[in-house]
């Protein structure tokens, strides 16, 4: 499954981070990061919870980057 | 200006004033550093804060800890020697408003290019017991009559059931001329309704329309990312920790080699300062920010243009374009069939034309009915009686009281009149009056007014070869390459010999030359996915061609191609020029800062300065409406 998010974070560089924090959250099966329409893809692996997923993601993320946010 | 920006830019505003300030004052000692914490503090607490949480998330390498380490760095050096404190703040406070900077110019290009595809339809009129009533265009069920009042974007696809107008295309296809629609005509969401109120019967949901689609496929380009951008981010990813620990190396060893082989002092206060000078030096920002910006602003003037790329990736392949492959029906040829000529011997043309017109006027051939639409006017059917159609020859009808046969050379031969030949390329109808020869007319499917320019540009724009495909015959096909110039054609290939030509073309380039396919979408979908860049045009509603090609043209002009490649050309060439600008000076001040030449304000240069043009360049690929 995909959804796409919008997100908030302030350097392409941080935005970068953010792509690889994403993707080494458990659950997910590939995520990319766009910094100039500020979304995020996820792509999910089958039967994971995306909303669970998600939380996890915004933690890992909050982690290289302290003040980026996640619309879930 | 956001929240945010308005706050930073208060917070640059003062502490670049205190500092200013201070610099009249002669405090010294302990005061002096007091006062002068004020401005750092202001300016940076908020890079310190997140140097700290990137400590305890064990993420050390990133921009916020090399700018902390440095300012506090220099802070240290200034309490140890003669006390300035300057350097520290105008580093944080540069850092600062290129950061500032760069929010704003992202920010607005964000808008502007938001604004360019400006087509998302705010609601849908639907007619209930006689009032109008304004919904969601997600809520209107296929099928449904919508009203759509001038002024007002048309937000679902569909079919004009009642009024007329003219519409306004120019932000799905960059055409400034509206087009003219009446009842019956099919309207596609995202244009303009001018002049007149229409009533819509819709033939799709607002997801399915073509605005949704266009504006999925816009929104979502920028995520396939292009080499350039992939190497930007390993780059990044190994580049950092290595400036660190350079830095690192820079402070400790010279002054240790120095001081226990060589007998000199340590001069650990140089060392330091250098690796300090190496640290700002370092940020890869300008680099991080200005390629994926560039290609953002390269799709979003494309798309101004009426040419939708569908990732950076095919961007960056299209600028090595070397082949071009062209369909012919439908892209160079309009693909549809028109009266091309006229030959006449006594009668005038339009007496010609109009025998022929009437005579076949109750046929539903594709000929008769291209004979009709050159006619230009509705056939009085009254004046023609005793019609009598053979098929495969023609027709013979009696027009005025004048038998005209209408026909091919079949037709002629079984009448016993002697007919002219016709070197034209095409369809010849035959028009014999009263069994004497009058002439014919030759009805072919008509070269785009623009075709031999393309090639023309394409030649000039360097592309090294282009090739035509066609199902067509030998002849015709000849005779259009002959006539736009191309350098190779193939003829009477079915679908699939299409695919294997455009494989064969495609082990015959070298190295980084890339193949591009240019078909109208129509039955070409997988020689579209095959090619490098597959390019469709004159896509506006079919969804086929949207799918399977990488760059979608909105409407069928063929100079778009050419347009296309040239915005291709400029958006990867400002992404070189940015790659080339800011890893030398980097380099080059990087290796000065080592050396001791560099001091912190070029430092600062470097890293600031080289950030805000690298940015203002990319912002260069938003302009391409002059290419």
């Amino acid at each position: 499954m995909k959804k796409s998010y919008k997100i908030d974070v302030d350097c392409a560089n941080c935005a970068n981070k953010m792509e690889e924090a994403a993707k080494a959250t458990r659950g997910v099966k590939d995520a990319v990061v766009n910094f100039m329409t500020l979304k995020m893809n996820v792509e999910f692996e089958d039967g994971e919870d995306p909303k669970a997923v998600m939380d996890e993601v915004l933690k890992n993320c909050r982690k290289v980057e302290s003040d980026c946010e996640i619309f879930i | 200006m956001n929240k945010k920006q308005k706050r930073m830019l208060i917070r640059i505003i003062i502490s670049a004033i205190l500092m200013i300030g201070l610099g009249f004052t002669d405090i010294t000692g302990v005061p002096r550093f007091l006062l002068y914490m004020v401005p750092y503090l202001i300016i940076g607490y908020d890079i310190l804060i997140k140097a700290v949480k990137g400590i305890i998330n064990r993420q050390v390498f990133d921009e916020c800890f090399l700018m902390a380490v440095a300012t506090l760095g220099a802070i240290l050096l200034g309490i140890i020697g003669e006390g300035d404190y300057t350097e520290a703040i105008a580093v944080m406070l540069f850092y600062q408003i290129g950061e500032w900077f760069q929010s704003y110019a992202v920010g607005k290009s964000r808008r502007n290019i938001s604004e360019l595809m400006d087509i998302r339809p705010d609601h849908a009129n639907i007619e209930r017991d006689g009032q109008l009533e304004q919904v969601d265009p997600d809520e209107v069920e296929t099928g449904s009559i919508i009203v759509v009042k001038p002024g007002e974007k048309v937000p679902i696809d569909g079919v004009v059931t009642e009024g007329a107008s003219m519409l306004d295309t120019a932000a799905l296809t960059g055409e400034s001329v509206p087009r003219r629609v009446t009842e019956g005509d099919e309207i596609i969401s995202g244009c303009i309704n001018m002049s007149g109120l229409l009533k819509i019967r819709t033939t799709k949901e607002f997801g399915e329309s073509t605005v949704s689609k266009i504006l999925d496929l816009v929104e979502n380009a920028s995520s396939r990312k292009s080499r350039s951008e992939a190497f930007i981010s390993r780059f990044a990813r190994i580049y950092t920790p290595a400036v660190c620990y350079s830095a690192l190396a820079l402070a400790i060893l010279p002054p240790v080699f120095r001081m226990t082989v060589m007998g000199l002092p340590a001069m650990w206060g140089d060392w330091i300062y250098r690796a300090l000078t190496f640290l700002v030096i370092s940020c890869p920002c300008a680099l991080v920010i200005s390629i994926p910006l560039s290609f953002f602003a390269g799709i979003g003037g494309a798309s101004s243009q009426g040419v939708l790329v569908k990732g950076s990736n095919y961007l960056e392949a299209l600028a090595d374009a070397a082949y071009v492959v062209f369909d012919k029906t439908g892209t160079l040829t309009k693909g549809v069939f028109e009266v091309s000529g006229i030959h006449h011997a006594s009668l005038s043309e339009a007496e010609l034309l109009e025998l022929a017109a009437l005579a076949e006027s109750s046929s539903t051939h594709p000929i008769s009915k291209s004979l009709i639409r050159a006619y230009g006017q509705e056939p009085n059917r009254s004046r023609v009686t005793e019609v009598t159609e053979l098929s495969g020859k023609g027709v013979i009808a009696s027009v005025d009281g004048r038998k005209v046969a209408c026909g091919n050379d079949r037709l002629m031969e079984e009448l016993g009149v002697p007919y002219k030949n016709c070197h034209s390329m095409g369809t010849i109808v035959h028009v014999a009056v009263d069994g004497v020869y009058e002439g014919h007319v030759v009805i072919s499917d008509v070269m785009k007014p623009d075709a031999a320019e393309t090639i023309r540009r394409l030649k000039a724009i360097g592309i090294k070869k282009t090739i035509m495909l066609t199902g067509d015959t030998e002849a015709v096909a000849a005779s259009v390459a002959k006539e736009l110039s191309i350098d190779e054609y193939h003829s009477g290939l079915l679908p699939g010999d299409k695919v294997d030509m455009v494989e064969r073309l495609l082990k015959e380039k070298h190295g980084r030359e890339k193949l591009c396919f240019v078909g109208d979408g129509i039955n070409d979908a997988p020689v579209l996915s095959r090619a490098d860049v597959g390019i469709a045009m004159g896509a506006m509603g079919s969804d086929a061609a949207i799918e399977a090609a990488d760059i979608v043209l909105m409407d069928d002009d063929p100079m778009k191609i050419v347009k296309a490649i040239r915005i291709a050309k400029k958006c990867i060439g400002i992404v070189h020029q940015n790659i080339v600008f800011a890893i030398g000076i980097k380099l080059i001040c990087l290796l000065l800062g080592a050396l001791g030449f560099a001091n912190m304000w070029l430092a600062i240069f470097a890293d600031v300065g080289v950030m805000v043009i690298a940015v203002l360049n990319a912002i260069r690929a938003l302009f391409v409406k002059k290419l």
